[in-house]
């Protein structure tokens, strides 16, 4: 199990979306993924994707305009 | 037990390809969506850069019609490969520089290829007869078909009845008599089709997805290719055209003036590639300088920028000047006059 990490900051949005898909597909089930990202819209996109695609939302964190949100990749 | 079929749907965000995606699950069939991003989708930007707008729900339309669906969407970033879809459009431009047709092929055809690599059977859009002057016409359809490589497998279920068979039709994997045949550009049926399946909430942008379709937002691309002597962007060039004021005082140079505090924190991102003009007197806007601007130039520039700070009725202004190089210089300068900006300075 690995922890990954990915920065989009200053990506806007779907960007962050895009390349957390894009980790996320060389990633294994039960591996974790933190994104750091500042575009607003990545707090509801993330968990959006997230929801849609079958994976887990373990934790979103804000701090000033910087958004940090963990995922758990899940059998697809 | 028949085999579940499988099909990928075009979702944009809007209502056409939702409805047309809830015909085909309602008909047994396995539907995941794709969703396109050109780098000229409305979507999200400017929703996140500017202040007035953070209000607003944030919500990605594309993603938000997939959970409305139950389907999976995958995101796919077609930026680099859609630069020659709008630089050179086989079937030319719509009334701006909207290359439909062309943008239409072009996404089929991505799907087409996703669905061989991923063991799908068939396309789906939500495209009508007669909805879209360019691109959703009688003659374009087969031409749509055709061109991107799709042929038969591209289904359109809210018009599919006024269409050839297509092979999910023929080989029995939907049943055509359930499919619709709707045209024109009226949007009752599908508000009626909406009702039905009981979808109270639903994107129906105006304009369409697209920045491409505004008037303003193509004047200012013709305006970045004919001054750069081609038809090339990178996706910062077509970011910066959706924030600020664009003004244009003279052939070699334009300025970005931010408008609101949100669009001045985006702009402030590209600081370190642009010369940019910051007021140091008074409340003001970031202004960034695309292309070579000369003494003289810098002055006006900060005349401008003057202009459109908070200083704009005083006698004088304090403008500092940050070359790209690092360098500072302070400019005191008399605000122009709103009338000395000619109109056609304007993008």
């Amino acid at each position: 199990v690995s922890e990954a990490q990915l920065d989009a900051r200053r990506l806007l949005c779907p960007m962050p979306v895009i390349r957390t898909q894009e980790k996320v597909e060389q990633l294994d089930v039960g591996d974790t993924l933190t994104i750091r990202c500042t575009d607003p819209g990545a707090i509801h996109d993330i968990p959006a994707w997230c929801r849609v695609n079958g994976h887990d939302v373990l934790d979103i964190a804000q701090r000033d305009d910087e958004i940090t949100i963990r995922i758990k990749v899940c059998e697809a | 037990m028949s085999e579940v079929r499988k099909a990928v749907a075009l979702i944009s965000g809007g209502l056409d390809s939702m409805l047309a995606a809830k015909v085909i699950l309602d008909q047994g069939i396995r539907v995941e969506g794709i969703n396109f991003f050109t780098g000229f989708c409305v979507e999200g930007h400017t929703h996140a850069i500017r202040n007035k707008d953070r209000d607003r729900p944030k919500r990605n339309n594309a993603l938000w019609v997939a959970e409305q669906l139950g389907i999976k969407l995958h995101i796919i970033d077609i930026i680099e490969e859609y630069k020659d879809i709008v630089a050179n459009p086989r079937h030319g431009y719509g009334a701006n520089l909207n290359p439909c047709l062309d943008c239409k092929i072009f996404m089929v055809q991505k799907a087409r290829e996703w669905i061989d690599r991923h063991g799908f059977d068939f396309i789906i859009t939500g495209e009508v007869v007669g909805q879209r002057p360019k691109s959703q016409r009688k003659v374009t359809m087969p031409v749509i078909a055709s061109e991107s490589g799709a042929d038969d497998l591209l289904l359109r279920p809210l018009c599919a009845r006024r269409l050839p068979e297509t092979r999910p039709e023929r080989e029995g994997w939907v049943d055509r008599d359930r499919l619709f045949a709707f045209q024109g550009r009226s949007r009752k049926p599908q508000i009626a089709l909406a009702e039905l399946f009981g979808f109270e909430d639903y994107a129906q942008p105006a304009g369409g997805c697209c920045f491409l379709t505004d008037a303003q937002y193509s004047n200012k691309l013709a305006d970045l290719w004919r001054t750069r002597g081609d038809r090339r962007y990178e996706l910062d060039d077509i970011m910066l055209l959706k924030v600020g004021r664009h003004l244009r005082p003279r052939p070699h140079f334009k300025m970005i003036i931010g408008r609101e505090d949100g669009e001045n924190r985006f702009l402030e991102g590209y600081r370190k590639q642009f010369t940019h003009l910051t007021i140091a007197s008074h409340n003001g806007p970031l202004v960034l300088i695309d292309g070579a601007a000369a003494d003289e130039d810098l002055e006006l520039a900060a005349q401008i920028a003057a202009r459109f700070s908070q200083g704009r009725h005083a006698e004088c202004v304090d403008v500092e000047i940050h070359t790209a190089d690092g360098g500072t210089v302070t400019l005191r300068v008399a605000p122009i006059a709103g009338d000395q900006i000619p109109r056609n300075w304007y993008l």
